[in-house]
């Protein structure tokens, strides 16, 4: 099945199986998101590409596209909502961006960026997080994780490993190793594997690798993560 | 010297004067004097009441960030953070700075170039030409660069030009005029383009006329108020520095001199990897800021000043051209083998001003600095020591990491913290020669803040220790009466 679908007054062609946020990139139109990464399972856990269906609010990452579905996806409200939830986000952790070996490609610094988020809004929750660098080759650092699940869903579908997973709920929730002693040393991680290149923020990193990009040739240095995701996600559906 | 006006006898009667901040400067301090029923200094102190805790929290953090993350110390001089953690981290990569490919280290060398100018820049026309130009005493409203740029529009422009030239010169090598990436273990990042070295070579002529006109201006300013000049906040003192092999001047890397007073060498072209054998660290109950001293000769008399005063006292020549024609004309004017006027601090400055413009211009015309060789690997070290000369003085960095390459130890002796009881010596000298017996008022008080501001000092640099300050907890009921107390000595151990 074929059919059109409308965001914000333009009407976008769709393909059978895609999902809103699928049909958007395709037809050049960026809807903000963390967590979808096209090639993984829709996951639609981060919710910055919340949108309106027909009046009700859906993961534009999940949600199928459907012939005649009004979709709005940048109004004010949308994008103060978005706002309001990356600044959760940031508050959540601890994202020190001013010394982040992450910073400019980072995609979380992206989407503020691109949402205008000019402070924190929330007070801080400056929870106490470990840094996991047991393994040779690759670090965790917790304090910047925001749980979008990518690092597990790679580890699953591309790795065909189990390194990743999260555990607990709400505020209890927490990225773990599967190894026995829950350190990344002892699981199956290999430097080359997709998990440990998937992160969005700079919570999972390859060591000894930080600042070597100089700046002004950094991702998100002299183009807006929307055209970037645009330019990247579509390159990626031709592969 | 002054030493007996750090604690009052008595200091229950006393009169207490605060100057509080200390103005242009960079951090924050404050200085209180206690004075007795005449208007007698019997206790003056510089305080800085800030508080960082760098040491400590990058402690559980991976090598690699220290360059960016200890930079953030300071807006004024976060290269020179920067590359001292650098230089640091080279070791922890096994490469020591004769390894280091030639293009990175002229590459560093001219980020640091264009960090000293434009600091030094910053200091002397933002900071301190108000007071040099009007008066120490003048009128408030005064004493400020947008007074400057109104009255002596050339001067005021120039000096912003110049620092505008080297933030230039760390944005074309950095990425950024404050705050940049640039050097990473075992090297630097990029090299410079084309576009870019012709961009700075533009203007680097007008610099280098602009650098050598200042150097005559301060020295117009200090010949001209000879002998109040060598005289104000001046106190004798130790020096310490880095020089080349040769005894030239050096900013970058080389071996630490130290000369007494008199111009006798103590040390030379000590190997700063063992500071700790010439250096320690003494910590006093009311101060964050600690106050090294040089161990040969113990805590008394072993404290030392540096930064551009030690440095061209301490050097035999400087290898620019311009600069070394001032250097002479500087050590000349002193009838002593060591100059120590503290005021003549802004004179060593500028001519190290000149001395980084003339350099930035022979760094441009190397090809190197386009090279795309520039980082070089070695055996992974557990230990790495940075020392640099900040445009405030002598700069170390210590760190260790373990085995999954996480900081565990750090140590951090900041050029500041060098100069303390230097700046202490001076505000007591100052309250005791030039302020004791008179009726305070504000302009009288700018004296204090005149002598400190001749060391530059960056309190904010400064005041990064955290676990060693003694403090000492009492509780006192409403009659006044002590009921508890609780001390921490400087050694951690607790008295109750």
């Amino acid at each position: 099945m074929t059919g059109t679908i409308n965001i914000d007054g333009q009407n976008i062609p769709f393909e059978e199986g895609q999902t809103i946020i699928e049909a958007a990139t395709a037809a050049g139109v960026y809807i903000p998101h963390l967590c979808h990464q096209p090639g993984y399972t829709p996951h639609g856990s981060c919710k910055l590409c919340t949108v309106k269906v027909n009046g009700r609010n859906c993961s534009a990452c999940t949600f199928p596209a459907a012939d005649g579905q009004t979709v709005i996806n940048n109004s004010d409200e949308q994008q103060l909502d978005r706002r309001r939830i990356t600044q959760m986000l940031f508050v959540e952790g601890n994202h020190f961006c001013p010394s982040c070996e992450k910073s400019g490609n980072c995609q979380l610094q992206g989407v503020a960026y691109h949402l205008n988020m000019l402070d924190n809004h929330y007070p801080h929750f400056f929870e106490n997080r470990e840094m996991d660098a047991s393994h040779p080759d690759i670090l965790i650092d917790h304090n910047r994780c925001i749980f979008c699940n990518l690092c597990v869903r790679a580890s699953q579908e591309k790795d065909g490993k189990n390194v990743f997973g999260i555990a607990g709920r709400g505020i209890n929730k927490r990225l773990i190793v599967n190894s026995p002693s829950g350190q990344l040393q002892d699981s199956q991680i290999d430097v080359n594997d997709c998990a440990a290149h998937i992160c969005p923020t700079g919570a999972i990193l390859i060591k000894r690798t930080g600042y070597q990009v100089p700046i002004g040739q950094r991702i998100y240095d002299h183009k807006d993560i929307s055209e970037v995701a645009l330019a990247q996600e579509n390159d990626n559906g031709q592969d | 010297m002054y030493e007996h006006l750090e604690t009052a006898q008595n200091p229950a009667n006393l009169k207490r004067v605060v100057v509080d901040p200390v103005s242009r400067v960079e951090g924050h301090g404050k200085v209180t004097l206690l004075l007795d029923e005449n208007n007698k200094v019997q206790q003056a102190r510089l305080h800085i009441v800030e508080f960082r805790g760098f040491e400590k929290f990058i402690q559980g953090r991976p090598y690699w960030e220290l360059p960016v993350l200890v930079q953030r110390l300071c807006g004024i001089c976060p290269v020179s953070h920067h590359l001292a953690a650098a230089k640091a981290i080279d070791q922890l990569v096994g490469i020591d700075p004769e390894n280091l490919p030639p293009a990175a280290d002229k590459l560093r060398r001219l980020l640091h170039f264009g960090q000293v100018l434009q600091s030094h820049a910053l200091h002397f026309f933002h900071l301190s030409s108000p007071d040099l130009l009007y008066g120490f005493e003048s009128d408030i409203s005064k004493r400020n660069v947008i007074a400057v740029l109104g009255d002596y529009p050339d001067i005021g422009l120039q000096g912003v030009k110049l620092r505008k030239y080297g933030q230039e010169v760390i944005r074309m090598v950095s990425g950024k005029r404050v705050h940049g990436t640039g050097a990473i273990a075992g090297g630097m990042n990029k090299a410079l383009s084309k576009e870019e070295r012709d961009y700075l070579l533009q203007d680097v002529d007008q610099i280098i006329a602009w650098a050598d006109a200042s150097v005559a201006l301060i020295k117009k300013v200090h010949t001209a108020n000879l002998p109040y000049y060598d005289d104000f906040a001046t106190i004798r003192s130790n020096y310490l520095g880095l020089v080349k092999p040769n005894g030239a001047l050096e900013l970058y890397h080389g071996g630490i001199r130290a000369k007494n007073d008199l111009g006798e060498t103590l040390v030379d072209h000590f190997d700063y990897c063992n500071y700790n054998d010439l250096i320690h660290e003494e910590v006093r109950s009311w101060s964050y800021m600690k106050f090294p001293y040089l161990t040969s000769i113990g805590k008394a008399n072993g404290w030392y000043r540096v930064g551009p005063l030690a440095r061209v006292n301490n050097c035999d020549l400087i290898d620019t051209p311009l600069a070394e024609t001032a250097r002479v004309d500087f050590k000349q004017h002193s009838p002593e083998a060591m100059v120590h006027s503290t005021l003549a601090f802004h004179w060593a400055r500028l001519i190290e001003l000149l001395h980084c413009a003339e350099s930035i211009k022979t760094l441009l015309h190397d090809p190197d600095i386009m090279s795309a060789d520039l980082v070089a690997k070695g055996e992974k070290r557990y230990e790495g020591i940075g020392v640099i000369e900040a445009p405030r003085g002598t700069l170390f960095h210590h760190y260790q990491v373990d085995d999954n390459d996480i900081v565990t130890k750090a140590n951090l002796i900041v050029s500041t913290t060098s100069n303390n009881m230097g700046m202490n010596e001076s505000v007591r000298q100052v309250a005791a020669e030039y302020l004791s017996g008179q009726e305070l008022t504000e302009p009288l008080l700018n004296n204090l803040e005149v002598a400190i501001r001749a060391y530059d000092p960056c309190l904010s640099c400064a005041t990064h220790a955290v676990g060693k300050m003694p403090l000492q907890l009492e509780l006192i009921d409403a009659q006044g009466d002590m009921i508890d107390r609780l001390v921490r000595h400087s050694d951690g151990s607790f008295e109750h």
